[in-house]
């Protein structure tokens, strides 16, 4: 601190509480509408800043589905969960095994064409899935991928990024390290298996809270490769709850807004420091 | 730069850049040829006949008013988000970067919304503003300001500034935070004993030595407008009213998913990327330079 001023000290903590308290109305707002029925919203001019008493029933129409008063019939959210669930962790995974054995070819190995295959993998950083939407849909569709886990996820998998992020890791590793597994008599697997990967441990795991919000978070190519409601994510189940209906159920919509967000907002309260690490990684 | 020491292998290499090379061809060049060869196609709804049409569809896409419109709100849109979450981010990270308690505690209640979905952000916004429950349409009408973004396109595109710069303000204020944190503390100190107040050592030090990190931030900023909001506008607006806040990606869905003019889709995929690369290159030019530093 360079100077004491407590005026200016409670003046901060006066914009921070503000605008912590800016950033989580909407979530907090959505709560309240989730413990409320359907009845009670409808009826509120303006929605009430307490919280009612339909907590749980909601949860469990979010959740498990079911008829509501209002004669509409809700879907369960928890297979929705589960379809996001398998999406996220196939999309994180998948990125971060081919993008390791890519990065690793390309830094320890020399073969011809590398300089190619490094710029083929590079520019691919410039097309972002929703600028090849209408053609990459048609490659799915040709290869009857439609509806499949494998559609939702493999047009997602190759990341530039996460091969850049581990290229840029191999590249700070000693080269002792290599001459030490030659000597030792250590093939380039046995290196990449019993060095390399211990040492990218820390690597993996920002990537992993990055890339798990990403594949979690994906609405757009889930909107369009998914037309059978059991491999909706959780995502799509929002927009279906809003547009599907005449009347809105609002309350179960909150519901399921917050069901949709608590995963990856869980990732990155817990795994902070990963968060951290990986977001600023990821974009250097 | 290389490794001074390299394994060798006349297959393993292949092998183990084989995966990750066939989903980049398979899902990414074949689409984008695709993206190409349609731009320059006039296919009909059934994709029963095409034809080769050259630059038409690109000429049919900038003689339409519609297309040029899109344009505008997109750079609006972008504009606005990248404004509003910017200078809130940077107020706070500066208040956050002052405080020394509970920083911790403020940082984690700040960044959380980057787990948000854009969608997801859409909705809750959208609950705000609907009428005739929304706490802060009700609270504009109470002040004779009657909202309705059915209706008024402004107060629709502001509804979907609002939904999307609050999910980015966490991402800018990691961002500054950390800039905050790299800037010398014996540069403020020494203005500090030169007498300069924290407010002239805000706007004449810190956010000068700030600069690289804005501009980063601000093309990072347009990218997430432009490619990640399509979410965002489908919950909150659906493009409406009319087609007063569908951004570009929105109305690449439409056309070619909605109104099925693959051709035109097609094109406006191909303005997109050109926007894309073009975007990538000023981020590494600007990358290769803060390296140097």
């Amino acid at each position: 601190m360079i100077e004491r001023r407590p005026i200016l000290d409670f003046f901060a903590h006066a914009i921070l509480l503000a605008g912590v308290a800016v950033i989580a109305f909407p979530v907090y707002l959505a709560f309240i509408a989730s413990t409320q029925s359907a009845e009670q919203i409808a009826s509120s001019h303006p929605l009430s800043l307490l919280p009612g008493n339909h907590l749980l029933d909601t949860y469990q129409l979010a959740l498990f589905g079911g008829k509501t008063y209002g004669g509409a019939t809700i879907a369960a959210g928890w297979p929705m969960m589960w379809v996001s669930l398998v999406m996220a962790l196939a999309i994180t995974i998948g990125k971060i095994a081919i993008s390791l054995l890519s990065a690793f070819a390309i830094v320890y190995f020399r073969f011809p064409f590398k300089r190619a295959v490094f710029w083929m993998i590079f520019i691919t950083l410039m097309l972002p899935v929703e600028v090849r939407i209408g053609p990459t849909y048609e490659v799915i569709a040709n290869l009857g991928l439609l509806n499949s886990y494998a559609g939702l996820t493999v047009p997602l998998i190759a990341s530039a990024t996460a091969t850049f992020l581990f290229r840029q890791f191999f590249l700070s590793v000693p080269d002792e390290l290599v001459e030490a597994a030659r000597i030792d008599g250590a093939g380039p697997m046995r290196f990449f298996f019993d060095v390399l990967l211990p040492l990218s441990k820390t690597s993996i795991a920002a990537l992993f809270v990055i890339q798990f919000i990403y594949g979690w978070n994906q609405y757009l190519w889930p909107l369009m490769v998914t037309t059978s409601e059991d491999m909706y994510p959780i995502v799509l189940g929002i927009k279906r709850a809003i547009f599907g209906e005449v009347y809105i159920e609002w309350n179960v919509v909150m519901a399921t807004a917050i069901l949709a967000m608590l995963p990856p907002a869980l990732v990155v309260i817990l795994m902070q420091k990963w968060f951290v690490k990986g977001l600023v990684d990821t974009e250097k | 730069m290389e490794k001074r020491v390299l394994f060798k292998s006349p297959w393993l290499p292949w092998l183990l850049v084989a995966p990750q090379m066939a989903i980049v061809l398979v899902f990414f060049f074949w689409p984008a040829g695709q993206a190409l060869y349609q731009s320059v196609l006039q296919e009909d709804a059934f994709g029963t006949s095409r034809e080769f049409v050259g630059w038409e569809n690109f000429q049919r896409l900038f003689d339409d008013a519609s297309y040029l419109a899109s344009f505008k709100t997109t750079a609006l849109f972008s504009a606005l988000v990248a404004v509003s979450s910017m200078s809130l981010a940077l107020l706070l990270a500066v208040m956050a970067n002052r405080v020394v308690r509970l920083s911790g505690f403020y940082k984690t209640l700040l960044i959380w919304p980057y787990a948000v979905a854009p969608v997801v952000a859409g909705v809750l916004w959208l609950m705000l503003f609907a009428s005739p429950y929304g706490v802060i349409a009700y609270a504009l009408q109470s002040l004779g300001l009657p909202w309705n973004h059915l209706l008024d396109a402004d107060h629709a595109m502001a509804l979907i500034v609002m939904a999307a710069a609050w999910k980015q303000v966490s991402y800018n204020f990691l961002f500054f935070l950390a800039g905050l944190q790299s800037i010398p503390q014996s540069l403020i100190e020494a203005a500090a004993l030169d007498g300069a107040s924290p407010w002239r050592r805000f706007w004449t030090i810190v956010f000068p030595l700030l600069a690289p990190t804005t501009f980063f931030l601000l093309v990072m900023n347009v990218i997430y407008a432009f490619f990640d909001t399509f979410g965002t506008v489908d919950a909150a607006t659906h493009g409406g009213p009319g087609k007063e806040t569908s951004i570009l990606v929105y109305k690449v869905y439409y056309d070619g998913f909605k109104a099925l003019d693959m051709g035109g889709s097609a094109a406006q995929s191909v303005v997109l990327m050109l926007i894309v690369i073009a975007l990538t290159v000023v981020q590494f030019r600007f990358v290769e330079r803060k390296i140097e530093y």
